[in-house]
């Protein structure tokens, strides 16, 4: 049965983005299971759009933002893995499981890194196969209505 | 102001006075209380009986005092504010006197989080300087705690405070003690003492202030059987300093049970010998009233005096 | 302000486990400002409700309203439409808007929150209890530090044989409120006013009379 998962990767302008960029000029190869999605800084990342990732569909998301130290607003990398730690905390309690959510530090000269990262998460998602949402349409995303 | 208990007679003519604790049971039956009051009976002048100290549950201080009373030792009624109101403080106080128990020591009471119970709801509408100044007013001025007269047979308790010269802060706790002596305490209990050296500062500093003259004090010792019964009361009990030699010495010691009667008697000798303005010794054996009798026997003490 | 916490997210689902369709109000208040009910933690909670349900096969649907005020009744009317077709009302208010959102709908209201006491901030994310609300203010008396409740006894004529080395007998983490009052007070040239035998309070003004009011004449329109 082939699953091919759908990641979202939240990456910061400063670092993961960049490294993307450099992956592609270095013509390496990742997978292609990712959407990138360009942020001003990780630390603009909000608990409840890592929730509606999951709830939309998503197989698996990541954050990833700059080496620890090395944020171009400062202290943004720190709150955004705060973050990330908050919701993978709920999502344990809720019974979705955290192990979907990851974040990740890196920094804008690591484009090997960068795909390095595309394919170890999808391959852990992989491993833990569609997320309970998406189970009964074998992989592929049911969109149920949202609230608003 | 005069009152019926024997252990203001004792204290008033001037004599060393020893009182002792005991502990009422987590059960309902007084046998093994009463068999402690028997065996201290002619060897103390009183007995402080515990109000569910560290808020554990226990026979309630007031029917273990009628035991302890009828088997012949005068007691001494321990009431905390922790569990009662100002309505049931003074139910209680009118209960024990009517049952003949004459001394009241007043104290705050343990942190219910320390007991078994530490999900019950204190109490604490007044505290223990509040509670020996209305213990006084009862008695002195006849009146309620709400200023209602008593038309007739008020308590009349011999009224005890207690005094922590190892809580903090030290400097205030002279002024606290002579705080708790304006409210109305006649006699003052202290906590147990392994610091001498801080014990003897805390008194230098009573008698400054003439308080010795003002109320009995009486230094509170405690016998300790081990060294790791000594380590606990340094590390986990708030408000008491045991001295890093004791310890040790416990731990060298070839009997440690015996090491422990030693150092009680001799803590006991010095006080009574070299600090003035000590009336008298107040042993706490937690849980080893047997003892009693030994230590108060080798400190001269025994026999005790007479009350005509 | 009031301090309040979200209780276990297990807790509230248990409350709405019935319920098909839900508002959950959140509110714009000090609720928000201590970060358990306003806008986003209404969201969040909303949604972790829906992924929960789902994951269960028995789908939630929600509404999320952010009131201004849920203590105040002007703005709980403003809720009417929002909760029209709901089964049930989360509330992320104090015990305060709870009631408010009771007394106006025949609704199940349940609370999502835990209020737990009136303090203010220590740092971002921190907030530390205060005053005791007893009705009596005692703060001119010592030194501008709550007796009632920081101190663990509430007593008045402090500081207890429990208190070392600024701690109190509770918890090494708890600073005795006392030894603060001491402080400062000696700091100030004022420790003579410890000296006074501070008298029974008056907790009447406090809680155990039935619910306490507070009016202002002056400003009551007719």
């Amino acid at each position: 049965m082939s699953f091919e998962p759908k990641i979202v990767a939240f990456c910061c302008h400063y670092c993961a983005y960049s490294a993307a960029d450099l992956a592609g000029s270095m013509r390496l190869q990742y997978s292609p299971n990712i959407r990138v999605v360009e942020m001003t800084c990780s630390g603009n990342i909000d608990h409840r759009v890592l929730l509606n990732a999951f709830e939309q569909g998503a197989d698996g998301v990541y954050v990833a933002g700059c080496l620890e130290g090395d944020c171009h607003f400062l202290k943004g990398n720190f709150r955004a893995k705060k973050r990330v730690q908050a919701v993978k905390k709920l999502l344990d309690e809720i019974g979705f499981g955290s192990e979907r959510l990851e974040f990740y530090n890196l920094s804008a000269a690591m484009g090997p890194r960068f795909a390095e990262i595309a394919n170890e998460m999808t391959e852990r998602i992989r491993q833990l196969g569609p997320s309970p949402f998406n189970k009964a349409a074998g992989g592929c995303t049911a969109k149920e209505g949202e609230a608003e | 102001m005069q009152t019926e208990s024997k252990l203001q007679k004792l204290l008033d003519s001037g004599h060393f006075v020893v009182t002792a604790e005991i502990g009422p049971p987590k059960h309902a039956s007084a046998h093994g209380v009463r068999h402690h009051a028997e065996m201290m009976r002619d060897y103390v002048d009183a007995t402080n009986i515990t109000d569910c100290q560290t808020a554990i549950v226990r026979i309630s201080s007031i029917a273990t005092a009628v035991h302890v009373k009828d088997c012949g030792i005068e007691p001494i009624v321990q009431m905390t504010c922790r569990d009662r109101n100002r309505i049931a403080i003074q139910a209680d106080l009118l209960g024990a006197y009517s049952l003949g128990l004459r001394n009241l020591l007043c104290l705050s009471g343990d942190h219910q989080k320390f007991g078994n119970h530490p999900t019950a709801k204190n109490v604490y509408d007044i505290d223990s300087i509040q509670l020996i100044n209305a213990v006084r007013k009862m008695r002195d001025e006849k009146v309620f705690f709400c200023g209602e007269p008593i038309k007739e047979h008020e308590p009349r308790f011999f009224i005890g405070a207690v005094a922590n010269p190892f809580a903090d802060p030290f400097e205030f706790r002279v002024a606290r003690l002579e705080k708790k002596i304006e409210a109305g305490a006649q006699f003052i209990q202290t906590q147990c003492i392994f610091d001498m050296e801080r014990f003897e500062r805390f008194m230098e500093m009573v008698r400054e202030r003439g308080l010795h003259e003002r109320a009995h004090i009486l230094a509170g010792v405690t016998p300790l059987k081990s060294w790791r019964a000594a380590k606990y009361m340094q590390t986990s009990v708030s408000g008491m300093i045991v001295p890093e030699e004791l310890v040790q010495r416990l731990k060298n010691a070839e009997d440690p049970k015996k090491e422990g009667v030693d150092i009680c008697v001799e803590q006991i000798k010095y006080i009574k010998e070299n600090i003035k303005g000590v009336h008298g010794v107040h042993i706490m054996a937690i849980a080893w009233e047997e003892i009693v009798p030994e230590i108060v026997q080798r400190c001269g003490l025994y026999p005790r005096p007479k009350v005509e | 302000m009031i301090i309040a916490q979200q209780k276990p997210v297990k807790d509230i689902a248990a409350m709405i486990a019935d319920c098909k369709k839900v508002a959950f109000i959140g509110c714009a208040g000090c609720v928000a400002v201590c970060l358990a009910g306003g806008e986003k933690e209404t969201e969040i909670l909303a949604s972790a409700m829906r992924i929960m349900r789902r994951l269960e096969g028995n789908p939630l649907e929600t509404v999320t309203y952010l009131a201004t005020r849920q203590c105040d009744p002007e703005y709980v009317v403003a809720l009417d439409e929002v909760v029209k077709d709901v089964d049930a009302i989360v509330s992320l208010a104090c015990g305060v808007g709870v009631q408010y959102l009771a007394e106006r709908f025949d609704k199940w209201v349940v609370p999502a929150l835990d209020t737990k006491f009136i303090g203010g901030s220590v740092v971002h994310g921190i907030w530390e209890e205060k005053c005791g609300l007893c009705g009596d203010c005692v703060l001119h008396k010592t030194g501008g530090i709550c007796p009632i409740i920081r101190c663990s006894k509430s007593i008045l004529n402090g500081p207890c044989g429990g208190s070392q080395y600024g701690k109190c007998e509770v918890s090494k983490d708890v600073d005795c409120a006392w030894q603060l009052i001491y402080d400062r007070m000696k700091k100030l040239g004022k420790l003579d006013k410890l000296l006074e035998i501070q008298p029974f309070k008056d907790w009447s003004k406090s809680r155990d009379v039935g619910p306490r009011r507070a009016t202002r004449e002056d400003v009551i329109i007719e």
